[in-house]
């Protein structure tokens, strides 16, 4: 495995569940017991309702590419070498995440092209999701 | 209350520099605000308030206050990115109108160039705190997100779902550069084309280098009184008739950004004004990007949602067209020290004054203008803050 020189996540009690899921190939989100809203990014309270109970139900994993940039220019590490797609994926429960299109030529990618959540390593801790055209 | 006509602007300046490798960011501030005061016929004895916003705490409020020996009543760091200056005039119409003070500068600089800062393009969140503060960082850093690519992803969508082409946005560079030729301080004043824009490099898709504003140094001030102030100073005052701000994001994962900001900062502002969008002789429309501009009239409601792209076209931005903006030149033209939003002030103050008065760069019968200022990103998380200004 080479070096992973991107940014990693910082994981802390409201967030850990989310990792946990991605290191073990699991997409997890969350839906409020109280309102029955999905949400995402993950958080301590309902962003919906600001009820307490909040559970992390297993997402499909499937979703389509709402939006989309190709990337030329970022100096961050990691992304300096060149286009990426950088993308927001609507997933089917409802809610958007950001997320890279990979497994693709970014010329390929379009509005509305369905695609399929895939784990990529980091480290013993960190599996990060991405998004790669469903098959 | 009543905040119509409840306080005005009777005093501005733009340090005209756009690379000050020399000056630091207070200095920039302080000769700004000395500057504007005199413009005003005003003294540092009048100052009671005080508005800046910083992205570091070199240039904070306390900082300058104590750079300036001043020591405000009122003091407001309200700093949500490029539009900040349009909160606080919100917030200093609300103090001065509620009689806690009755003259405010608000003030902003930036060594954005000189300091070698990729505004764009160096990723969004490298200067937050993602150990301590996990979300949304951890959920967004990952990917890659730069400033340009959150404004690209919008335009992108916009295309898609209304037929936007590349040459409409690339109109709102060219009509930015036309009315930057006739400002002698602005950073680019040679005329460019549709075709010069879509030839330019692709930064971030579909957005070109010339889709982009400009990295530059700056700063400025701007001094607005209570109405007794107002009526006793050198100039001819800009009335502060209408105001308006609100926040936009992702919603939990549910709002549709299409919409931004401004959807809901506006109406407020057109409410408290009492006018109509036909009564705006001129606008200064954030312009970070292209796409920003057609964003923001639309949700301003000076066309429909979609139409952005045929309403920025054929010249109609232009002075002498339909609704002409950023008659400096803007931020894609002439200036972006990081935040651009007191700039609007300024430019929009210019023109109620008749600043321009038997030059191109004048609005004819210029009575009033509105701003509108972006802070942020569009595609994650924004302010959106909206001023009307006008002229007895």
């Amino acid at each position: 495995m080479p070096d992973w020189n991107k940014p990693l996540p910082s994981i802390v009690g409201e967030t850990r569940p989310y990792w946990e899921g991605c290191r073990q190939g699991q997409l997890l989100i969350q839906k409020c017991d109280a309102c029955g809203e999905y949400q995402f990014y993950p958080r301590g309270i309902c962003a919906n309702c600001w009820s307490g109970p909040i559970k992390w139900v297993k997402a499909s994993g499937r979703g389509t590419v709402w939006t989309f940039t190709v990337t030329y220019q970022n100096r961050t590490p990691g992304f300096d070498g060149g286009p990426y797609v950088l993308a927001l994926v609507e997933l089917e429960e409802g809610v958007k995440m950001f997320s890279n299109i990979v497994e693709c030529n970014p010329r390929d990618v379009k509005i509305g092209m369905p695609v399929q959540v895939t784990f990529v390593k980091a480290n013993d801790q960190v599996s990060v999701p991405y998004f790669k055209p469903a098959g | 209350m009543d905040l119509k006509h409840g306080a005005a602007i009777v005093g501005i300046h733009e340090h005209v520099t756009r690379y000050a490798p020399d000056k630091s960011e207070l200095q920039i501030q302080g000769e700004s605000v000395i500057k504007a005061l005199e413009d005003a016929g005003l003294s540092k004895s009048d100052v009671d308030g005080l508005f800046t916003a910083s992205s570091s705490i070199r240039n904070s409020g306390m900082n300058l206050a104590d750079y300036l020996n001043l020591y405000p009543k009122y003091l407001d760091n309200t700093t949500v990115g490029g539009g900040s200056f349009e909160f606080h005039m919100s917030h200093a119409l609300t103090a001065i109108a509620a009689g806690r003070i009755n003259c405010a500068v608000i003030t902003y600089s930036s060594l954005a160039r000189s300091g070698g800062v990729s505004v764009g393009t160096g990723g969004v969140a490298r200067f937050g705190h993602p150990r301590l503060d996990p979300s949304p960082d951890s959920f967004e850093e990952l990917y890659g997100l730069t400033t340009v690519g959150l404004y690209a992803m919008i335009a992108q969508r916009h295309m898609h779902l209304y037929g936007t082409k590349p040459e409409q946005l690339a109109e709102v560079a060219v009509a930015m550069r036309k009315h930057a030729s006739m400002n002698p301080e602005a950073l680019f004043r040679d005329p460019i084309t549709v075709q010069d824009v879509l030839n330019s490099r692709m930064v971030s898709s579909p957005l070109h280098l010339m889709d982009c504003c400009v990295i530059s140094d700056g700063g400025g001030a701007v001094v607005v009184a209570s109405p007794e102030v107002a009526r006793s100073c050198r100039q001819t005052p800009v009335w502060v008739l209408g105001v308006g701000e609100a926040m936009a994001h992702q919603g939990a994962g549910k709002r549709d950004l299409m919409y931004i900001a401004a959807k809901q900062s506006h109406a407020p502002a057109f409410a408290m004004a009492g006018v109509t969008h036909e009564d705006i002789n001129m606008a200064m429309i954030y312009d970070s990007f292209t796409i920003t501009v057609v964003e923001t009239l639309e949700d301003l409601g000076f066309c429909q949602k979609g139409e952005g792209g045929d309403f920025v076209s054929g010249g109609r931005l232009q002075i002498g067209g339909a609704l002409p903006i950023n008659t400096d030149g803007g931020g894609l033209s002439s200036n972006h020290p990081g935040m651009r939003g007191i700039f609007l002030l300024m430019e929009a103050t210019r023109q109620l004054r008749h600043q321009f008065e038997g030059t191109p760069r004048q609005v004819p019968d210029c009575k009033i203008a509105l701003c509108h200022g972006t802070g942020g990103s569009l595609g994650a998380r924004h302010s959106g803050g909206t001023v009307i200004l006008g002229r007895d």
